[in-house]
């Protein structure tokens, strides 16, 4: 069974194509208990990108009063396959959404988007053809992107304040208004409910991976391949490259470059395919600049750290003699902020320094390192 | 124990790295960077008073 279709599906869709959740083999506490079996015997892992086991966060956030938490806003300008989910598949994440509420005992859920999403018409017709168990709310989310990280949800939604709250306490025991939380990534649901509807065993035999795949593909956008797939899959998928890819940044913004394209991808959500033409420090330049402006300014390390190491990136690329600087910089960011952010810009500038190492050399001899054939 | 820093609350005083310079250090913009590890016994009454110091109450000290 594919989590993506081709067109979107109402709910008399939905049924047709993947069935209706048998929620009488889950009744009651026993249920619950064979429920969570099942998603830890289908080996399901987060697909936000920490690849956390579902069913160790499901055991964690039960109680009586517990409340459900999608994660729908997909902050990273890269990843593009929680949109394409609640726009085509929106029931498939909302049967997931009601299986984690029954499995921990939530009575009430909220999917979080980003404010104004393009995504919440589909959302907002969706929910009202369902009579759903547990009530769903849904909540726009200031366009940042840290807002959606997993304890600044917990925070906005407590108190109207988007900004990561810390490491502890973990919101499975202290979240939203103080009540235990689970907050699970919307295609983590969906395949939630696959594992429902198909059986886990059949589930294992048939699972599928989203990866959103952009950069010098014939045809960037979403794809879906059998779990665990190699980048050289993931760009055939996407229509195979437009020119010679000279490195893949892999798991977005936050991510790490790669020119190993056997790689096999656990729990990525996106892909980048960088052009031989283009300019791998540039690019990375670019995406620090852009994560540095996204700091919460909470945390110094994170405040000043990041805008440090962005500043010299861009000196790196005019030919200045930053990467002396960044060798000491880089590893003072990791660790020390309350939420990964800064540790996720450093993972990305540490993977570039080594990854373009050669280009490093001929940006200090004299500027630029790519001339494009043709130009004189 | 184990000292740590809570990184919201800290605002970059410094005082934890005169009064605990055995294990703390400050970065380029002024916050701490504390060393790994337990902290050495013999320096756990200087660690409570760079703890009960910190005037933003982000410097914690926990049994490890």
């Amino acid at each position: 069974m594919s989590i993506l279709p081709p067109h979107r599906l109402d709910l008399a869709g939905h049924r047709r194509r993947n069935g209706v959740v048998p929620w009488v083999a889950y009744h009651g506490d026993d249920g619950r208990d064979r429920l969570v079996e099942a998603v830890e015997a289908a080996g399901l892992r987060g697909r936000g990108g920490g690849g956390f086991p579902t069913a160790v966060k499901l055991r964690a956030a039960r109680s009586r009063r517990s409340i459900v938490v999608a994660n729908g806003c997909e902050g990273d300008p890269l990843s593009r396959k929680d949109a394409a989910l609640l726009t085509l598949a929106p029931h498939l994440v909302l049967d997931g959404l009601q299986l984690a509420a029954h499995a921990v005992g939530a009575t009430e859920t909220v999917l979080c988007v980003h404010a104004g999403s393009p995504v919440l018409p589909s959302v907002t017709a969706a929910l009202a053809e369902r009579d759903d168990h547990v009530p769903v709310r849904i909540a726009e989310v200031p366009r940042r992107y840290v807002a959606s990280e997993e304890s600044a949800l917990v925070h906005y939604l407590t108190s109207g304040d988007a900004r990561p709250l810390g490491k502890e306490p973990r919101p499975a025991e202290r979240g939203v208004r103080g009540r235990p939380t689970l907050v699970d990534n919307v295609e983590t649901l969906a395949q939630l409910a696959s594992v429902v509807l198909l059986g886990p065993h059949h589930y294992r035999a048939a699972r599928t991976d989203l990866v959103t795949v952009t950069g010098a593909v014939r045809q960037p956008g979403v794809v879906e391949l059998p779990a665990g797939p190699s980048l050289t899959a993931v760009l055939a998928a996407a229509g195979g490259e437009t020119e010679p890819v000279q490195a893949v940044l892999v798991g977005g913004y936050g991510g790490t470059w790669t020119t190993d394209l056997r790689l096999g991808l656990s729990g990525i959500p996106a892909v980048y395919a960088l052009p031989a033409s283009a300019c791998g420090l540039e690019y990375t330049a670019k995406v620090l600049a852009f994560l540095a402006a996204e700091s919460a300014r909470q945390c110094g390390p994170c405040m000043f750290g990041l805008p440090s190491i962005a500043a010299d990136f861009a000196e790196l690329v005019r030919g200045g003699p930053s990467v002396h600087r960044l060798a000491h910089r880089l590893p003072l960011l990791t660790g020390r902020g309350a939420c990964a952010h800064p540790d996720g810009a450093a993972r990305l500038a540490a993977s570039a320094l080594r990854t373009f190492g050669a280009d490093v050399t001929t940006h200090q001899a004299g500027g630029r390192c790519r001339v494009l054939e043709g130009v004189a | 124990m184990k000292l740590t820093v809570d990184p919201i609350g800290c605002r970059g005083h410094g005082l934890c790295a005169d009064l605990l310079p055995e294990v703390v250090r400050l970065d380029e913009w002024g916050y701490p960077v504390l060393a790994n590890g337990p902290l050495p016994p013999e320096l756990a009454a200087e660690a409570r008073r760079a703890a009960a110091a910190c005037p933003a109450l982000a410097l914690r000290l926990r049994k490890a």
